[in-house]
């Protein structure tokens, strides 16, 4: 186990530094990154002296060293706004983004898995085929715009909750939903076709052999066969949910992570963009580290290994 | 056998399968009888609807697919064919148990042994805790797995094939059955853990009085563990007799087949023969014999009429041959359509 | 003991599966289509969305820029207007119009690139594994650390707005679901009796690629592509709509709901036609492709 964790450990770590580098890397893509840290209509000498300011007429592998060097010790220099230190300003973000997103991660589990069990229990019945129809269209709403019918029914119309912004749980609610829709509709189908198939395994004949009732056997037995394929997709989902997470906090207004970015962006702030997005990968590489973990507990073959 | 009472009793059992492409006769009219304490072996090639049987006797049939549409089974003197699914579950693990094929996928793999072995005591016992855990040590002693404190907590993938057969074995054993299922139980296994297995199984069913149902292809595992046969051949019961006269008056020519086919230690002069061609689908049937497509000495009778299940001194035959021996036809012709 | 002797000689006598009567391929699709009530919506929304985006110029009532001030904010169905005007006066329906081969242009596109791209690098990280299989699997590992759409987001954001960057931004982030898939399957296959038989016979290499790999791919990527296009086109919306992507005036679906969010309190139908534009492309790519999964590959079924 311990052998496990270390080695895990060690590819976090490349991922990483891979990472890393793919942040310089991007930020290079268009030819001359000076442009992109500046407004078009800047003047000539501005943008000179800039360049020499930022190092970006020095040579590429100098830039890159510089730039993991100061990366590694958590330097991304300083908004060109603000003057603020960059990854400050997005790990102050954190707090709020974490409570959109797992919200909601914790909302569609609740919802899905339910769901999803029944579903494949009453396979084909008119339960499962709504089940059916409902994750089908779950998966074809852009979140951005769920989010904007959801304002305009529950803010604009009935005037329940409010259009957007943060710091209550009343303003959680429409943003948690939101993003929650996509989750639900692809949990639940997983659900559903994973314990299909764990309904059909010998063991489970087994158990009802022994006369164990079914709705032990939904709740107990399958569930925890059905689970540990469901952990890996919630990894994998992590990122998609932090990726949802930046749409739904501009579309309201929500004071995440994803919505100081997007400002960044529109800014063309770059510093701050640059520990964003490497920090949204450094949040993603733990949450599957420690996913991983919990799935080596579940997974009693793997745990003795 | 016929002063004792019938544990098991099937009559004219039609399991049907709904798929796709329409009805699939599984099991067609099956009749069976296990009498308290004996072993009766259910014997035929694989397809031929012995383990359809089976599962409709212990009410697992996959559910909304498969359904009896016809005939009754008799469970100590009781009608069980259509029980509720929660008497069914009474039954089930306490008064009848089965043991399956695969012991490597027949326990699930993310709970302990103990976890699982302690379901039907949970279900079917008002036992406390630490007796339960008593018990199982108790159970797992008894089939021969040493360590049993220890392997309680252990999980399936760290015991071997013939371990976990042992403990399959002492789950269906722990609320004392009157009646054992084992469906192939030794078939995955290797050789000389086949022979273990057996032995154990039968020095078991020995020692707790119970009757086993056994269903194989091995004629082998039949001789070693079987008082009475009955052989099953396209969703019927074509053969049906004491093992002894089985083995030395097979009358069907399927079971005559069968018996040729079968390798002989001692004697190693003749030929294995085959029976040509393979058990038809169940939707493959037509009228006539099931069998006549292979059979050696199929008449032209035999492809248009179904045979009944004709009563000879001895045993009981699904066959033409033997129409003329004994008027007593044990059923109608009408029943096999 | 008697099985093995007894399954040998089995000559089997059984009937084809189904009666195949020669009938050309995509007669024995249209049939199948016909039978499923999901499958056949599918295909009907992707006729309509297609026809319209490739003869939409002709079909739009109104020219999609034409600003009429006078006529902003007009609800659905008057003044000739189906779905009404937005804030500049300007018809919404022939903007949806013109939205659509936005749209569509984007989606195929993508899938072509990031297809071809994401195949041949699977192709190659799966058939010659050694340094270009860790090589390639190292830049999909990495590329999966950070968030689709972000990825797309700030590609964009770099290389600048306007439909061909849209498209570079999402193949670059795209390919990797490719390249994944097709390893996986080359991994397979070449494990395969077929492929064995032609490396011991001393077929070339590339030949076994192109001849033997490469055919046996179609149907994974046409089921995975299927799929795919749907994301696309939601990804091109969200990043539009974000204010990335098409820029206004050129109406696409994502920057029509950019733009009417900001009428949420007087006029609904702004925020809502595109949305419906959208949800109902994606939910006809889905459903087809869901129907081709099932009936290309059955393995998958469920899946």
């Amino acid at each position: 186990m311990l052998d496990y964790v270390i080695k895990r450990t060690g590819q976090v770590v490349v991922v990483l530094f891979l990472a890393l580098t793919a942040v310089f890397f991007i930020i290079r893509l268009s030819g001359d990154p000076t442009a992109l840290f500046l407004p078009p209509d800047a003047p000539r000498e501005q943008l000179e002296q800039f360049r020499k300011q930022l190092g970006f007429d020095r040579p590429l592998h100098v830039q890159y060293t510089e730039f993991m060097t100061k990366a590694v010790q958590g330097d991304f220099g300083t908004s060109l706004r603000t003057r603020e230190d960059a990854l400050q300003m997005v790990i102050n973000r954190i707090p709020a983004t974490f409570q959109l997103a797992f919200t909601s991660l914790g909302l569609s589990l609740l919802i899905a898995i339910p769901i999803g069990i029944q579903s494949a229990y009453r396979r084909n019945t008119w339960f499962d085929q709504a089940g059916v129809a409902a994750t089908v269209l779950g998966q074809a709403l852009p979140s951005f715009w769920l989010g904007l019918i959801l304002i305009y029914l529950f803010a604009v119309q009935l005037q329940w909750l409010p259009t957007g912004g943060g710091g209550s749980l009343v303003h959680l609610i429409l943003p948690a939903l939101t993003l929650a829709a996509y989750s639900v509709a692809r949990f639940a189908r997983f659900t559903r076709s994973t314990m299909l198939d764990v309904l059909r395994k010998d063991y489970i004949r087994t158990a009802k052999a022994s006369g164990v009732p079914t709705y032990k056997i939904l709740s107990v037995y399958a569930l925890k066969n059905t689970l540990i394929p469901i952990i890996t997709l919630v990894a994998l989902d992590l990122g998609v949910l932090l990726g949802g997470a930046v749409i739904v906090e501009v579309v309201f207004s929500w004071p995440g992570m994803g919505r100081l970015l997007m400002q960044s962006l529109l800014n063309r702030d770059f510093p701050v963009v640059m520990a964003g997005v490497f920090l949204i990968a450094f949040i993603y590489a733990v949450i599957n580290f420690v996913v991983d973990l919990l799935y080596a507990y579940v997974n009693p073959q793997i745990r003795f290994k | 056998m016929g002063n004792r009472s019938p544990i098991l009793e099937v009559r004219q059992l039609q399991t049907h399968f709904r798929s796709g492409h329409g009805v699939v006769k599984a099991v067609n009219g099956v009749d069976l009888t296990v009498y308290a304490g004996e072993t009766v072996g259910l014997v035929g090639e694989s397809g031929c609807g012995k383990s359809v049987t089976s599962l409709s006797v212990m009410g697992l049939l996959p559910k909304p697919a498969a359904a009896i549409v016809g005939g009754t089974i008799h469970f100590a003197g009781r009608d069980i064919t259509h029980l509720p699914e929660k008497q069914m579950r009474k039954l089930r693990g306490n008064e009848m148990s089965m043991i399956f094929q695969e012991p490597m996928t027949s326990l699930n793999p993310v709970f302990t042994i103990g976890q699982q072995m302690a379901e039907p005591l949970r279900q079917h016992t008002s036992l406390t805790k630490r007796q339960i855990r008593e018990k199982m040590v108790e159970m797992l002693q008894s089939v021969g797995i040493p360590r049993a404190g220890q392997i309680i907590d252990e999980y399936p993938h760290q015991l071997s094939g013939g371990m976990r057969q042992r403990v399959m074995i002492s789950l269906a054993m722990l609320c004392q059955p009157k009646l054992l299922i084992a469906d192939e139980p030794t078939t995955a296994l290797d050789v000389t853990i086949q022979a273990q297995i057996l032995q154990l199984m039968k020095e078991i069913k020995q020692k707790q009085q119970m009757a086993m149902l056994l269903i194989t292809h091995d004629l082998g595992v039949v001789a070693e563990m079987c008082d009475r046969v009955v052989v099953m051949y396209g969703g019927q019961v074509v053969e049906s007799a004491e093992v002894r006269t089985i083995f030395d008056q097979p009358r069907h020519p399927y079971t005559q087949g069968l018996l040729a086919s079968m390798p002989n230690a001692n004697e190693r002069k003749g030929e294995l023969k085959a029976i040509p061609g393979s058990v038809p689908r169940p939707d493959e049937v037509g009228q006539g014999c099931t069998f006549a497509p292979r059979c050696s000495q199929a008449m032209e009778r035999c492809r248009h009429d179904r045979p009944p299940l004709v009563a000879l001194p001895r045993q009981s035959c699904r066959c033409w041959l033997y129409a003329g021996e004994e008027e007593t036809a044990l059923e109608e012709v009408a029943h096999a359509t | 003991m008697n099985q093995s002797t007894l399954t040998e000689a089995a000559v089997n006598p059984r009937p084809a599966p189904l009666s195949r009567k020669r009938e050309p391929a995509w007669r024995t699709y249209m049939r199948r289509l016909v039978k499923s009530p999901t499958g056949l919506a599918g295909f009907l929304i992707i006729f309509v969305v297609v026809i319209l985006g490739i003869f939409g110029p002709w079909l739009a009532p109104y020219d999609p820029n034409q600003a009429e001030f006078a006529k902003k904010l007009l609800p659905p169905l008057t003044d000739g207007h189906l779905l009404g005007t937005d804030q500049l006066g300007r018809d919404i329906f022939s903007r949806l119009i013109h939205g659509t081969s936005v749209s569509l242009i984007i989606g195929s596109c993508t899938v072509l690139f990031a297809g071809l791209i994401g195949t041949i690098l699977g192709v190659v990280a799966g058939y010659f594994r050694g340094w270009a299989d860790i090589i390639i699997m190292r830049i999909v590992d990495v590329k999966l650390s950070f968030p689709f759409i972000l990825l797309v987001l700030v590609i964009n954001a770099v290389i600048g707005a306007g439909l061909q960057n849209i498209i570079i931004s999402l193949v670059f982030a795209g390919w990797i679901v490719y390249a994944r898939v097709v390893r996986s399957e080359v991994l397979a296959l070449r494990e395969k009796e077929f492929i064995l038989s032609c490396v011991a016979t001393g077929v070339p290499r590339w030949e076994i690629i192109v001849k033997h790999i490469v055919p046996n791919l179609f149907t994974p990527i046409i089921v995975l592509s299927s799929l795919q296009i749907a994301t696309y086109i939601i990804a091109e919306a969200s990043i539009s709509f974000l204010g990335f992507g098409v820029q206004p005036p050129q109406p696409a679906w994502g920057n029509m709901l950019s733009e009417g969010k900001d009428y949420i309190f007087s006029a609904w139908w702004l925020i809502t036609f595109p949305g419906v534009a959208i949800v109902m492309t994606a939910l006809g790519v889905n459903l087809f492709g869901d129907w081709l999964r099932d009936v290309l590959d059955p393995e998958l079924k469920g899946h």
